[in-house]
């Protein structure tokens, strides 16, 4: 028991957070293992961010128990923030200061020498794609610049553990792909990310476990591939030239849902190797032509629509399809 | 005795960065100096003259009067140095900047000691530019290295106090406008005391104010020891109104910076 918790970077138990009667939080229960990246997913609104400002000790929950590396987050809040980094979603640099002075800010202030900070800071610069800019005032720097000088001065203490609040959001895609290559590189290095995110690709790319967090309430939680197996809706999508070919399709396959506006086949499927191609065999022995196939496998959007209900999608698989064909 | 070595050494790295955000945003500095200088020349070659001979003595108006004004000229320099640190305070507190700070490992009172040490050397400053401008225009101080050093340390004191002040000011406002004018009275307080003109010159319920109010002391105890005049009970009341404008501001400061809730300017 002993060994398993201090493996574990994070623990939350039950906590609470409101906002006069509004309540953010509703008893939220936390593991995050130590060197993984844990994403926090779940819409605008979904309490995301207190969590990162309670965990990161900028506000105290109301109630519930929480352990960051090790230390209890209200009673021993200054251990914790000498093992943590944050980049929240705004930007926190010194927009006065040049890039190379905010990272020699942050190196004073891990009370670092200082050749080592200098060390620190021209690696970060090299690291971040920097250097140009590193004796302009980070007023002048573009977004993507900020959000890099910001994530380089997280690092400048080598926090054991880092929060992530929406690093992605209004990137564009080059500069999402590269903070996506920056976190991975830190995980490798033995570092705890724990990132939130609106973005289920990101979530799915980069996370070792997910948690889906929606008005306050944490409602699954596990790896991705766990939670893709929440919902059953797997299926081979089969169209086909004619009425015809489509009809027996659905007489060989022996089930599906068929669709005559689109001569489109829906059959349920797991997406491996092996259904497929007794799938295809099937059209093979009646000489069926196929015109196009895809196989469709549920992706964390459907888990996420499923377990918050949204309304828009009211069925487990392509709800579009059986729908149309039920008129 | 580690944690009080590195709440000094993390107040070091916060002067240097406030010290930094001056170089880089000089016309904040230059305004705070301009503000004084303004005000003593049309003090002194507007009003002087009549002014001077109000205090007595046609023959001697406007030069008599130059050295009565200054140090409420003086006060008046503070004022705006107040107003320019809680602008700047405000400002910081709206930035991810001290977010960050917040999650880390240093001293919380840094941030804010940065920025006193920070305000205090500007004024200071101001103070030097105004005192020296004022000696080109007249200022004819008499007293010794003592009593200027008694004077620049009673000033020093209540700059403290005014400084705290206006940092706790700067930490209630929600914006840089609104702290820009919550230290308007600092302003105003010289003329409704001894600054400009005698307060017993004043009507009674005015000058009631203008004796207990605490720039009055301050002013008359500057003159005074500039002057060679004996300063009386006006040093220790002097004193006693920067000792305890200082610690209570400090403290209601420190609480506030304590409490403040996260707030962003946005993205």
């Amino acid at each position: 028991m002993t060994s398993q918790l201090s493996r574990l970077a994070i623990v939350a138990a039950g906590l609470r957070m409101s906002y006069g009667d509004k309540i953010v939080l509703d008893g939220i229960d936390l593991q995050v293992a130590a060197g993984s990246i844990f994403a926090l997913l779940g819409p605008n609104g979904a309490g995301k961010t207190t969590i990162v400002h309670i965990l990161s000790t900028l506000i105290s929950p109301d109630g519930g128990d929480v352990q960051v590396a090790g230390h209890d987050l209200v009673r021993e809040a200054d251990a914790v923030r000498a093992a943590i980094g944050v980049t929240g979603q705004y930007s926190a640099v010194d927009k006065l200061l040049t890039g190379e002075e905010n990272l020699l800010l942050m190196a004073d202030l891990h009370h670092l020498s200082r050749a080592e900070g200098r060390r620190r800071a021209a690696d970060l610069l090299e690291r971040f794609d920097l250097v140009d800019a590193a004796k302009t005032m980070a007023a002048t720097y573009s977004g993507g610049m900020r959000r890099r000088l910001d994530l380089a001065m997280t690092l400048v203490g080598e926090p054991r553990i880092i929060f992530l609040d929406e690093p992605t959001t209004g990137l564009d895609p080059r500069s999402r792909k590269a903070t996506w290559q920056i976190v991975r590189d830190l995980a490798a290095r033995g570092v705890t990310i724990f990132l939130t995110t609106q973005y289920l690709e990101e979530a799915d790319e980069l996370a070792d476990r997910i948690a889906l967090l929606d008005h306050g309430v944490m409602i699954a939680e596990g790896t991705a591939e766990e939670l893709k197996r929440l919902i059953p809706g797997g299926h081979v999508q089969l169209r086909f030239a004619d009425v015809a070919g489509l009809d027996a399709a659905y007489a060989a396959v022996g089930g599906g849902s068929r669709d005559e506006n689109s001569l489109i086949l829906q059959v349920p499927s797991d997406g491996g190797v092996q259904s497929l191609r007794s799938l295809l065999a099937k059209l093979d022995d009646r000489s069926i032509e196929i015109a196009e196939m895809s196989v469709h496998t549920p992706d964390l959007d459907d888990v996420f629509l499923t377990l918050t209900g949204n309304p828009c999608q009211p069925d487990l698989g392509r709800p579009d399809i059986e729908l149309e064909s039920a008129r | 005795m580690t944690s009080s070595s590195f709440a000094i050494r993390d107040s070091a790295t916060m002067l240097r960065r406030q010290l930094r955000h001056m170089q880089r945003y000089p016309s904040m500095t230059l305004m705070i100096i301009a503000m004084p200088v303004i005000f003593l020349l049309l003090f002194v070659y507007v009003f002087g003259g009549i002014m001077g001979a109000g205090l007595g003595g046609a023959t001697a108006g406007r030069a008599l009067y130059v050295n009565f004004v200054t140090p409420g000229i003086l006060l008046i320099t503070v004022g705006g140095g107040a107003t320019g640190t809680a602008v700047s305070v405000a400002m910081d507190m709206t930035e991810g900047i001290v977010a960050r700070f917040r999650t880390m490992a240093i001293s919380r009172a840094s941030v804010l000691t940065g920025h006193v040490v920070g305000s205090m050397i500007q004024s200071l400053l101001s103070v030097t530019a105004v005192i020296a401008l004022a000696l080109l225009v007249g200022f004819r101080p008499t007293a010794g290295p003592a009593g200027w050093l008694a004077a620049i340390g009673i000033l020093a004191l209540f700059v403290l106090g005014v400084t705290w002040l206006s940092v706790a000011l700067g930490l209630i406002s929600k914006s840089a406008e609104g702290a820009s004018n919550l230290p308007m009275p600092l302003l105003i307080l010289p003329f409704l005391g001894s600054g400009f003109v005698p307060a017993g010159s004043m009507p009674a319920g005015l000058r009631w104010f203008a004796e207990y109010q605490p720039f009055t002391p301050v002013i008359n105890s500057m003159r005074d020891l500039l002057f060679g005049i004996p300063v009386g009970n006006n040093a220790i009341l002097a004193i006693a109104w920067g000792a305890g404008i200082t610690l209570g501001s400090y403290l209601w400061a420190v609480r506030l910076f304590r409490r403040a809730p996260v707030r962003y300017a946005g993205a």
